[in-house]
């Protein structure tokens, strides 16, 4: 049997106005307007969105798992980027 | 999910990531032990990863089977109201069977191999689904036991180390709780109804009390999952699963009316639970090895669904190709 797998999309479905699109899963269809038809089925069945964005996956580019040092920790020490950092008089410190 | 298609980028200074590195087995054993999780891209021993595959699309296959035992009394519900449920529960079934395959397939395995699969007998899914659905009690009892003792089953699964698995399975609890809810209240009004009805209610719990509990799998003793506890994935043991689902069960079945079908099941003061009687494990494993009441039908009818729906996919795929070349053409 010659089998030819429909393309995978990745989901992403803002819940309410006033919410941002959140990636929720995938689904595998022929193209956009089935891809958005089967998440609607698949991932709203409950009212869980108001929209929905579908992506194909192979579009997608993601940051290497490997690459989390070098990415993200040169923002673990710049503690000064946060207002707790700063201790102001009691007076004013609910600024 | 983060599935295997998307493209990072080459070259890792450490190393080719799909090898066993010691280096990078100590950093997974290191987040494991912490707590956290482990994400379908981040390196992973190759036993995990194989582990977690055979785990998902059986749990993905049981789903997919199971939405014919209930499926066969879609046509048949007593009334409108009954009806459009048990189409809600099924619909939900084969939501929660796709929730699971997209979660295997961030692991490397393509949707097909897990079809094939299943198709092929190759895997596995639930024995619980090679009995047959007799009467329309069986469709409450199902509810009330199976999806009950599914839940048991798969609300520890929820903290499980493999993201992209817990959160499917964050997503499947929510919609369980409705079936086994909706299962109790249709054997309720059941029993509220003649003496034939009640009758048909405790003969549906005769038939699947045992085969219920038997879904925790193999007392502790039979079998080995050192390697799936030490690395979150299976966090509570077969008996302790199945303790308490026991535990919860009499209550309710006191409350419907009904009696479950063990004259070895009474409450055990010194140990705090309810005694049960012996399991038939010969049975449970008759069935698991392919000789169940209703294996070959279920096979067929998935293996028939798939060859039926052949063309469907395929003209799909050769009207999204057409609509793709013209569109560029244009």
């Amino acid at each position: 049997m010659e089998r030819k797998e429909w393309p995978l999309w990745e989901v992403f479905i803002r819940s309410r106005n006033g919410l941002d699109h959140k990636h929720c899963g995938s689904v595998h269809a022929p193209d956009a307007r089935l891809a958005l038809q089967v998440a609607r089925d698949v991932y709203t069945r409950r009212m869980e969105g108001v929209s929905i964005w579908v992506v194909k996956a192979s579009d997608i580019v993601a940051s290497d798992p490997d690459a989390k040092p070098e990415l993200f920790d040169p923002a673990e020490d710049k503690i000064y980027r946060h207002p707790t950092f700063y201790q102001l008089p009691d007076e004013v410190n609910h600024m | 999910m983060y599935t295997q298609s998307l493209s990072i980028p080459d070259g890792d200074p450490k190393g080719p990531r799909k090898v066993e590195n010691p280096e990078y087995e100590a950093e997974f054993n290191a987040r494991i032990d912490a707590g956290g999780f482990i994400e379908a891209k981040d390196w992973m021993p190759e036993k995990y990863r194989k582990t977690l595959i055979r785990q998902i699309s059986q749990h993905a296959h049981s789903e997919i089977v199971g939405m014919l035992p209930e499926g066969n009394w879609i046509t048949r519900a007593p009334s409108l109201k009954r009806k459009a449920i048990l189409l809600a529960k099924v619909q939900d079934e084969g939501g929660h069977g796709l929730y699971l395959y997209a979660a295997a397939e961030t692991l490397g395995v393509s949707r097909d191999e897990l079809t094939e699969g299943l198709l092929s007998g190759k895997a596995k899914y639930s024995s619980i689904f090679n009995y047959p659905t007799l009467t329309w009690a069986d469709i409450g009892v199902i509810g009330w036991l199976v999806d009950g003792a599914a839940i048991m089953n798969q609300i520890p699964l929820c903290k499980c180390s493999y993201g992209p698995y817990a959160r499917a399975m964050i997503r499947v609890c929510k919609e369980e709780s409705f079936h086994q809810r909706q299962g109790y209240d249709l054997l309720l009004q059941m029993m509220k109804g003649t003496p034939e009805q009640r009758e048909m209610v405790q003969d549906a719990v005769d038939r699947w009390w045992f085969p219920s509990i038997m879904m925790f799998g193999p007392h502790d003793s039979d079998s080995v999952h050192t390697e799936t506890t030490r690395w979150g994935i299976k966090r509570i043991s077969n008996d302790d699963l199945r303790q308490k689902f026991v535990d919860a069960t009499v209550k309710q079945a006191e409350v419907l009316g009904v009696s479950l079908p063990d004259p070895d099941l009474k409450w055990n003061e010194a140990r705090g639970h309810y005694d049960f009687g012996t399991i038939d494990w010969e049975e449970f494993w008759d069935v698991v090895g392919g000789h169940g009441q209703c294996n070959v039908d279920r096979l067929a009818a998935r293996n028939k669904a798939w060859d039926d729906g052949a063309w469907v996919r395929e003209a799909a795929m050769a009207h999204a190709e057409k609509q793709a070349a013209r569109a560029l053409a244009a």
